[in-house]
C-alpha cells in the first residue's frame, strides 16, 4: 500500500547501523591497542587480552603485557568512555535546549575546571595532602561544580525553571570570567612551564588515564547512559519546542533540570580526568542524527559509539603520530573531525 | 469528554491575562473561542491544555481536575495544536505522527514500536498517509496542518485543542480541515479569527476581550454588530445567508 519510499527515508530506519557501529568501535579499539610507539601485531595483542581475561593460555612475552594491559587498555577504554561520555551529553544538550552549537561545555564547566586546574598548576593550591595528579583532577572537578552552581543560579528563573537562552547565557558569561581568571594567573605568573601545561591541560589528554581512573571514566559513562535513555522518547518530545513537549506529557522544567545536572555531572567527571577536550560533544551528535535520523532511541546509542570510535583514533593518533611528544587529543579530534563535519555538511545540503 | 472551566485565572508578574473565565463544553460538541489579537486565547488553551496551572479556578474534565493529573494521564486525554508549530529538525510526517504515542509509551525497552493502528487511523483521519514519507520542511501550510492534526489524534485523546488551525490556510483547506475536525466526534475547543467559519462549524462560540468572557452561547445569539463593534472596533452587519443559511458577517470599510 505504500509507495517506495525514498532513500532519505529508509536512513532514518535503517536497522543494522548501531550494530555497525559497535563492531567498529570494538575493531578501533583492538586497532588502537596494537598501534602506538611500539605497534604489534593484532594476534599478540589478543593473545594479551585473553590470557588477562582468563579465555586464552597464550605465552606472552612481559613487554607486551605491560605495554597492551598496562598502558594502552586503561588508556583506550579511557578514550572510548570519554569520547562516548562527550558526545551522549551535546546530544542530549541540543535537544534539549533546541540549540545546534550547544555542547558539553554549555554551562560553563570547562571554564570552572579551568580555574581549578590552574589553581593547582600554577598556584599550587593542595588539599588534605593530595598531590600531583589526583589533586590536578580533585581541583578541576570542584572548579567545573562550582561553576555548574553559579550557572544554575544564574539561569533559573523565579518559577524555579531553568529556559534554554538564559542557561546558555548563563554559561557564556560564567565561562568568560572562568577564561579570564585563567588567563589572568597564568601571565601573572610569569612561569613558562606552567603556561605550557596549562595549556596543554586546556587542550585535553588521555595521557594520565590508568586502570582506576578507566574504570570510572566506564562506570560513569555507563551509568549516564543508561539515564538518558530512559528519557529517549521525553527528548523526541521536544521535536517542537517546549510546550509542545508538555502538551506530550513530558514534565518539562523537572525534565530539564535532571538532564542537566545529571550531563554536567558526567562532563565535570570526563573534563577533570582529561582536560577539555573539544569538538566531540557538539559535531558527532550532528553527524550521528545526518547517519541515523532524529529519534533519540537510536540517536544516543549512535553517538556514544560514534565519540567513542572518534576519540579512540584521535587518542591513537595524539600518541603515535609524533614520536617522543604527545600532541594534545583536543586538537586531533578537531583537526580530523571539522573536515568530516564539513563534507557531511554540504552532502546533506545537496540532498535538502 | 465533558470539560468545565470554572473561574479560570493565569497571569505573569500581577497581569492578569486570563481573567476568572467559565464555559462548559458539552461531550462532542465543537467550542469556537473567538477574541482579538493578544486576547489571552492562546493563554487560555494552554490552561486548558494543562501546560500552565491556574492562578485561580480549576478546569474539570469529566469531573477530574485536569491540573491534579499525572502529566502523561493528562496528555493521553487531552491533545493540543498550537499555533505556530515549528522544528529545525528533519523529521518524516510518520516521524510527527509517532510523536503522539510518547503519552502512551514505557520507558523500556526504549524506543519499542507501539500503538501502530493508531497511528495509521490518525494518519488516515488525518489524510497524512500518502505524505509517511515526505519531510516535515517540504510540507505545504495545510499538509503540517494535517500532520499536525494527526499527531494530536495520535494520542487518542478525548478532547482537542486547536490554537488558530485555519491560519496561513487557503479558503479550500479552511474548510477542509473544519469539516475534518467535525467529523472526529471529539470535545473540541479552536480559536479562531473568522468569524464566519466559526459561525458556519462550532456548536457554540466563547468571545475573549482583555482575558475576560463577553459572550458566550450559540453563533446566532453571540454573534451581532454590537459585538463585533465592542470587541473588534469594527462596525459590521451580521446577516443570515439567504442562499447559505448561515450567518455572515459584512463588515464596513
Ligand atoms: N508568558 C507570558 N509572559 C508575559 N506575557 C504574556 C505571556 N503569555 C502571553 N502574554 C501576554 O498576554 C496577552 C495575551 O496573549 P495570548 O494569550 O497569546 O493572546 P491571543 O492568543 O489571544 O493573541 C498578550 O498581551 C501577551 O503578550
Ligand atoms: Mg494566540
Amino acid at each position: 500500500m505504500h509507495v517506495a519510499a525514498p532513500p532519505v527515508v529508509a536512513r532514518t530506519r535503517r536497522p543494522g547501523v548501531i550494530i555497525a557501529m559497535a563492531v567498529v568501535l570494538l575493531s578501533s579499539m583492538v586497532a588502537a591497542l596494537a598501534l602506538g610507539a611500539v605497534s604489534m601485531p593484532v594476534g599478540s595483542v589478543l593473545e594479551v587480552v585473553g590470557r588477562r581475561l582468563g579465555v586464552a593460555d597464550a605465552d606472552v612475552s612481559l613487554l607486551d603485557d605491560q605495554i597492551v594491559w598496562q598502558l594502552r587498555l586503561p588508556r583506550v577504554l579511557g578514550a572510548a568512555a570519554t569520547g562516548a561520555g562527550l558526545a551522549l551529553v551535546g546530544a542530549v544538550l541540543q535537544s534539549l535546549t533546541r540549540n545546534d552549537l550547544a555542547d558539553p561545555y554549555l554551562l560553563g564547566i570547562s571554564g570552572g575546571a579551568s580555574v581549578g586546574a590552574v589553581m593547582v598548576i600554577v598556584l599550587g593550591v593542595s588539599v588534605a595532602g593530595i598531590t600531583g595528579s589526583a589533586m590536578l583532577t580533585a581541583g578541576a572537578f570542584a572548579g567545573a561544580l562550582a561553576a555548574l552552581l553559579v550557572v544554575l543560579l544564574l539561569a533559573s528563573d523565579r518559577t524555579g525553571a531553568l529556559p534554554p537562552a538564559r542557561t546558555i547565557l548563563a554559561g557564556v558569561a560564567v565561562g568568560q570570567i572562568c577564561a579570564a581568571y585563567t588567563a589572568f594567573v597564568v601571565i601573572m605568573s610569569g612561569d613558562s612551564d606552567a603556561a605550557r601545561r596549562v595549556l596543554s591541560w586546556t587542550l585535553g589528554s588521555l595521557a594520565g588515564v590508568r586502570w582506576g581512573s578507566a574504570i570510572f571514566l566506564v562506570v560513569v559513562t555507563l551509568v549516564v547512559a543508561v539515564v538518558v535513555m530512559a528519557f529517549a522518547s521525553d527528548l523526541d518530545a521536544f521535536a517542537f519546542g517546549e510546550s509542545a513537549a508538555g502538551s506530550l506529557g513530558v514534565n518539562v522544567s523537572r525534565l530539564r533540570w535532571l538532564l542537566m545536572v545529571v550531563t554536567a555531572l558526567l562532563t565535570a567527571c570526563l573534563v577533570s580526568y582529561t582536560g577539555a577536550i573539544g569538538f566531540v560533544g557538539l559535531v558527532v551528535p550532528h553527524i550521528a542524527r545526518m547517519l541515523i535520523g532524529v529519534r533519540h532511541h537510536r540517536l544516543l546509542p549512535a553517538s556514544a559509539l560514534g565519540g567513542a570510535t572518534l576519540l579512540v583514533w584521535a587518542d591513537t593518533a595524539a600518541r603515535s603520530l609524533v614520536s617522543s611528544q604527545e600532541i594534545p587529543v583536543g586538537v586531533v579530534t578537531a583537526a580530523v573531525g571539522a573536515p568530516v563535519f564539513a563534507v557531511l555538511l554540504r552532502k546533506a545540503r545537496k540532498r535538502a | 469528554m465533558r470539560v468545565d472551566v470554572r473561574a479560570v485565572s493565569w497571569g505573569v508578574g500581577g497581569r492578569r491575562i486570563v481573567d476568572g473565565v467559565s464555559l462548559t463544553c458539552e461531550p462532542g460538541t465543537v467550542t469556537g473561542l473567538l477574541g482579538p489579537n493578544g486576547s489571552g486565547k492562546t493563554s487560555l488553551l494552554h490552561v486548558l491544555s494543562g501546560l500552565r496551572a491556574p492562578a485561580e479556578g480549576a478546569v474539570l474534565v469529566d469531573g477530574r481536575d485536569l491540573h491534579a493529573m499525572d502529566a502523561r494521564t493528562r496528555a493521553r486525554r487531552v491533545a493540543l495544536v498550537e499555533q505556530h508549530a515549528s522544528t529545525d529538525l528533519d523529521l518524516s510526517v510518520r516521524e510527527v505522527v509517532e510523536l503522539g504515542r510518547i503519552p502512551h509509551r514505557g520507558r523500556w525497552p526504549a524506543g519499542a514500536a507501539e500503538g501502530g493502528e493508531a497511528i495509521e487511523a490518525a494518519m488516515r483521519i488525518g489524510r497524512v498517509a500518502e505524505l509517511a514519507g515526505r519531510r516535515w520542511q517540504t510540507l505545504s501550510g495545510g499538509e503540517r496542518q494535517r500532520a499536525q492534526l494527526a499527531r494530536a489524534l495520535a494520542q487518542e485523546p478525548a478532547t482537542l485543542i486547536l490554537d488558530e488551525p485555519t491560519n496561513h490556510l487557503d479558503l479550500g483547506h479552511q474548510l477542509d480541515f473544519m469539516r475534518t475536525v467535525r467529523g472526529l466526534g471529539l470535545t473540541t475547543i479552536a480559536a479562531l479569527h473568522d468569524l464566519d467559519l466559526a459561525a458556519a462549524f462550532c456548536d457554540r462560540l466563547v468571545v475573549l476581550n482583555a482575558g475576560r468572557v463577553v459572550a458566550q452561547g450559540p453563533a446566532a445569539d453571540v454573534l451581532t454588530s454590537q459585538l463585533v463593534a465592542d470587541v473588534y472596533g469594527v462596525t459590521a452587519h451580521v446577516e443570515r445567508h439567504h442562499r447559505a443559511d448561515r450567518l455572515h458577517v459584512v463588515w464596513e470599510r
